[in-house]
């Protein structure tokens, strides 16, 4: 171990002499009160290091050791269900030390070292082991089974004993290898490096989230990544909830970086009592939190986000789909910026520092469905918030996303304004994925395509419409164009609005979607017909199944949904007695 | 005792002063400047170096020479002394007495930067406060526990606005013990003189602790004036049990103080020389509000701040939404059109709103309620700007009838006077009656038992379908 020794403190960013052997990136511990550093800078003596934790009266000449190893996290099975700040450190844990209130210089493990776990062993003495062998399993939750794999840093060779089934720690071990290493159920595994696998694959899987706006008009792939942008208070954090709670991801890993302290306890105390749909178990048991709130260290904030996507891909690497959603990924940006501050860098655009663009690249490049090397199929989507300063999406963060971000669900201040919830907004968004997806949605619905352009079709020319009607109200357009503004008013309503808090609706399965979207456009051409044969408009959207169908997304339960058949006669029924009456009428 | 005193300053600009290095000064401590009178300031450590070390001063910089100060490092940071004699009491923006009275009696010393919630240590907060507002109880429920600032403006009733809300708050399920903690950051005598006021006529005034920095106090004091009254917050609401209300104001100012700061520190300015740590260092502040376990007690924060020129982009306001839970939000053109509180119906959210309300808290319609109401607004708006050009008379006859809705709205619902104090169904019961103005078939937010049961029917039958 080098000793080093500080020789000045600005805020979060120290410089220390005397660490001579020290790599970039070693993890350091600062100061009389051991505090967490990582080193960012090295030039000639003299080492730049950022600390992880408040460093009030801390003192220069105070020690600094390096542990000659880079940042790194903690893997094993006892993730799941855990909250972590940004360097992975247990708030739990943190509590039983030191209260309610963090105090600098604390440890804790991050993985439960007494808890024993069921391990079942798939090797047995004498096999050959190499990156991507499977020597175990522990199930780690009732839905999750806990893959132990050796990963990409362990030499091939073979097992020289193998520890029977039984239950263990993560700190007893397991295989002995025939070159003399111990593998417990822990590993290690720098939070900067993306971890290894085979291959990345392209993905026709989406990733349903059960909010219909996105799934039918900007849909997700599976090891996909989307940027949700939005000024404040429009819905970065409900949107992100949402499809943390009921997307068919297998495994969740909820990043708050930078945001509210009670964002991360309402997580905390509502998903162990909310129950997954597909598993039936509680959504805490696929759930990891990182919280590293705005008032926590900002150079912890920085971290928080490869800490999060580490243990997403270690995940994925077992086979699974998971889902990273991290919020907010301009805080990120903001302390990557006010660290660089604290270096002196040049700054670029608005003082950000001319490298963000790579890491923010980086960080997308990370997401991804891959082959692993078990060759099995794994996936990491990223969803990331966005908060552009003023809601004006012209910003660096905003801009520099959109560049490595495949989906883009723009969050629109009239639309949260007037309380239509989620604001994604239908002219703004995009998703590159929609192409892709087609396949897996004609199984459950071969006119998602039509009904997806349809849609879009009306939503467009409505927009053109309500430019003209602006200037001259709606009265001087001619019923067939009416037609238009009153089903995108439907659509609007009764389909691209879905309030988190309704109990029916805040999750929408994908049959439901299309159902209540086959609704409002039968009920259009049906409208349309019926205008054509002298029907006024005014009767059609006096007829009581257009308010039956705007209400019906809170009213047909997703186990229901066959029941909508009857919709769907109704509709048909109400405008044979329209075109009856009409006929009469016209005779 | 007192700390080490040298001389060896090397140089002073502004608020920041570079003095010599010494050994075992630490990072953030306090420092104590005596100038050639005799006089003392107080600052603190912002950076040291093997070579000097520098000093952010909290008061001004005037009568500071290189030969003729002295500098003492205290060896602590800077700390407010709580004890249960501070309520009642009024402070400077360092936590001095400013009343004449004797000093607090306590050897409890604390840190005002106080340290961050674990947030596995926080409670949720749901607890409603009825405030007597319609538009903040029906449309954006203040929460016990809950950051909800008030976007303001340069003549806007915000002050009228903060002290109805202190004088009427409470909470409905029972009474408990309360303090108020009333921060004053750079605002005139007169409008520190309005609260002690209004907090006297309502006979909260025992229970208040005042810090005061008023505007002719030096513009860096400020910067610790917010600081100091919330340690004294969490000293009462996590040591003795009380639910506090802070009432800071004005953060726009804080925030300037902020700016200057940066500037003298030579710092890359973000957005309008704003420092790029705005967001950090404001969130320092709000995230001091909540509940934490094993506690009774709260801290509700109000903090009012003026938009600079009414825009809520500006990196004040902007920020402060951001990390906020909602924003009161005033509207200069309401106001002029007589409207008090001008609570601006459709930028104004309380995001705690949704897990305090509904039944068992205040009603089961609460929400369906609120939402209703806001889209109707929010249709208004938009019919409005079309009257605007089209005239109104060229409006259908459903447009009509939302503007009708949107006037009514304004002056019975939003509207309301002063000391005039709304109960929780009151304040429903007028948000259904204003419903009743529009077709039935308008109401989709609402399920249509909830309309069933509460929608004031119409004095003529209407036709059901
Ligand atoms: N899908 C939704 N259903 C119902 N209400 C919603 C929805 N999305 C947002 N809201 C409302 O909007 C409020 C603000 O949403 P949210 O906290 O997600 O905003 P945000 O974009 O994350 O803001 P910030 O950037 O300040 O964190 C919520 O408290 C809620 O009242
Ligand atoms: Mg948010």
């Amino acid at each position: 171990m080098s000793a080093g020794s500080i020789t000045r403190i600005s805020g979060p960013v120290i410089y220390a002499q005397g660490l001579e052997d020290a790599g970039l990136y070693d993890v350091v511990k600062v100061g009389k009160a051991g505090l967490i550093g990582e080193i960012i800078k090295l030039k000639g003596d003299l080492a730049t290091i950022q600390i992880y934790e408040d460093n009030t009266l801390m003192r220069v000449s105070e020690p600094v050791e390096c542990l000659h190893r880079p940042l790194s996290v903690a893997l094993g099975p006892g993730l799941i269900g855990s909250i972590y700040d940004g360097i992975q450190r247990p708030l739990p844990v943190l509590k039983s030390l030191s209260g309610a209130f963090l105090a600098p210089g604390l440890a804790g493990e991050p993985l439960d070292t007494q808890k024993k776990w069921h391990f079942v062993p798939a090797i047995k003495e004498g096999d050959p082991i190499a990156p991507g062998t499977a020597f175990g399993i522990i199930k780690e939750t009732d839905s999750i089974v806990h893959r132990l794999i050796f990963d990409s840093l362990v030499p091939a060779c073979t097992a020289a004993t193998v520890a029977p089934e039984g239950d263990y720690t993560i700190s007893a071990t397991l295989v002995k290898s025939s070159d003399g290493k111990e593998y417990t159920a822990m590993s290690y595994w720098p939070v900067r490096t993306p971890r290894t696998f085979k291959e990345k694959q392209v993905t026709h899987e989406p990733l349903v989230t059960g909010l219909r706006v996105i799934d039918v008009l900007f849909p997700i792939a599976k090891g996909g990544s989307a940027a949700v942008p939005g000024g404040f208070g429009t819905g970065k954090t409900m949107t992100q909830h949402a499809i943390a709670k009921w997307c068919d991801a297998d495994i969740i890993v909820y990043i708050g970086c930078g945001e509210r302290g009670n964002e991360m306890t309402e997580v905390l105390t509502e998903f162990p009592t909310l129950i997954d749909p597909r598993t039936g178990r509680s959504l805490m048991e696929r759930t990891v939190l990182i919280a590293n709130t705005s008032n926590m260290p900002v150079a912890a904030r920085e971290v928080s986000i490869y800490t999060g996507i580490t243990i997403a891909e270690y995940y994925r690497d077992m086979g699974y789909h998971v889902a990273v959603m991290a919020d907010s990924t301009s805080r990120w940006a903001e302390a990557l910026r006010e660290l660089s501050g604290r270096l002196e860098e040049m700054p670029a655009e608005e003082g950000f520092p001319a490298y963000l663009p790579t890491r923010l690249a980086e960080f997308y490049e990370r997401g991804g469905m891959v082959t692993t090397l078990e060759s099995k199929k794994g996936s990491v989507t990223i969803i990331g918030a966005v908060s552009p300063p003023g809601g004006d999406f012209s910003e660096p963060v905003t801009q520099h996303t959109k560049r490595f971000v495949r989906c883009f669900w723009a969050l629109d201040r009239d639309l949260a304004n007037a309380r239509h919830y989620p604001a994604i907004s239908w002219n703004d968004s995009y998703s590159e994925y929609t192409e892709d997806l087609i396949a897996y949605w004609d199984a459950i619905d071969p006119s998602w395509d039509t009904l997806r352009s349809r849609t879009m079709e009306i939503l467009k020319k409505e927009r053109r419409l309500a430019d003209i009607v602006r200037l001259i109200g709606p009265d001087a357009l001619p019923d067939e164009q009416r037609l238009i503004l009153l089903t995108a008013d439907m659509i609007k309503n009764g389909f691209l609005q879905q309030s988190s808090f309704d109990k029916v609706d805040m999750y929408c399965a994908p049959p439901k979607q299309t159902l209540l979207l086959t609704c409002i456009l039968t009920f259009h051409e049906l409208a349309e017909n019926a205008i054509k044969s002298g029907s006024p408009l005014l009767k059609i959207s006096a007829l009581p199944i257009r308010e039956k169908l705007i209400r019906l997304k809170s009213s047909l339960e997703n186990e229901k949904v066959q029941e909508g058949q009857a919709v769907i006669q109704e509709i048909r029924t109400a405008f044979a007695r329209l075109g009856a009456a009409q006929g009469a009428v016209s005779a | 005792m007192r700390g080490l005193e040298y001389h060896g300053i090397l140089r002073a600009d502004g608020p920041i002063v570079i003095a010599e290095h010494r050994e075992n000064v630490g990072f953030s401590e306090l420092v104590s400047l005596r100038d050639r009178t005799g006089e003392d300031r107080l600052g603190k450590v912002v950076d040291i170096s093997e070579q000097a070390i520098a000093v952010q001063l909290f008061s001004e910089n005037t009568g500071i020479s290189i030969d003729g100060s002295w500098i003492e490092y205290l060896e602590k940071p800077l700390t407010f002394r709580v004890g249960d004699g501070i309520v009642g009491r009024i402070f400077n923006g360092l936590g001095e007495p400013i009343d004449g009275y004797p000093p607090i009696m306590s050897s409890d010393l604390r840190d005002i930067n106080g340290s961050p919630i674990n947030p596995s240590a926080r409670v949720y907060p749901r607890d409603f406060i009825q405030t007597g507002i319609s538009a903040i109880d029906g449309m954006n429920t203040l929460i016990r526990g809950q950051k909800l600032p008030i976007f303001s403006g340069n003549g806007l009733p915000h002050n009228r606005l903060a002290a109805q809300i202190v004088r009427q708050a409470k909470v409905l399920s029972g009474e408990s013990q309360f303090a108020i903690v009333f921060a004053g950051m750079g605002i005139k005598y007169d409008v520190a003189r309005f609260f002690i006021d209004s907090f006297e006529k309502s006979g909260v005034l025992a229970r208040v602790v005042m810090f005061l920095s008023l505007a002719d106090s030096p513009s860096i004091e400020r910067l610790v004036t917010p600081r100091t009254a919330l340690t004294a917050a969490e000293y009462l609401a996590y040591e003795k049990n009380m639910h506090v209300l802070v009432v800071m104001t004005d953060m726009t100012n804080y925030c300037e103080a902020l700016r200057e700061v940066s500037a003298a520190r030579n710092e890359v300015p973000s957005r309008k020389g704003y420092p790029g740590y705005l967001y950090s260092d404001l969130a320092s502040l709000y995230e001091r509000a909540g509940k934490i376990e094993g506690c009774e007690g709260s801290i509700t924060q109000l903090p009012i701040l003026s938009m600079p020129n009414d825009d809520i982009s500006h990196p004040i306001p902007d920020l402060t939404g951001y990390i906020t839970e909602g924003q009161i939000v005033l509207e200069r053109d309401l106001s002029q059109r007589g409207i008090y509180p001008p609570i601006a119906g459709l930028p104004s959210l309380s995001r705690l709103m949704k897990d305090g309300i509904g039944e068992g808290m205040t009603r089961e319609d609460h929400r369906d309620l609120a939402a209703q109401l806001f889209s109707a607004y929010a249709y208004v708006r938009s019919v409005r700007d079309l009257a605007a050009i089209i005239g109104e008379e060229e409006l259908s006859d459903r447009d009509k009838v939302f503007l009708g809705f949107g006037d009514r709205f304004e002056r019975e619902f939003l509207a309301q006077g002063e000391f005039e104090n709304r109960s929780i169904e009151q304040t429903l019961d007028l948000g259904w009656k204003m419903l009743s103005i529009l077709p039935e078939s308008e109401l989709v937010r609402i399920p249509p038992k909830l309309i069933e049961k509460y929608l004031p029917r119409a004095a003529e039958p209407e036709a059901k379908e």
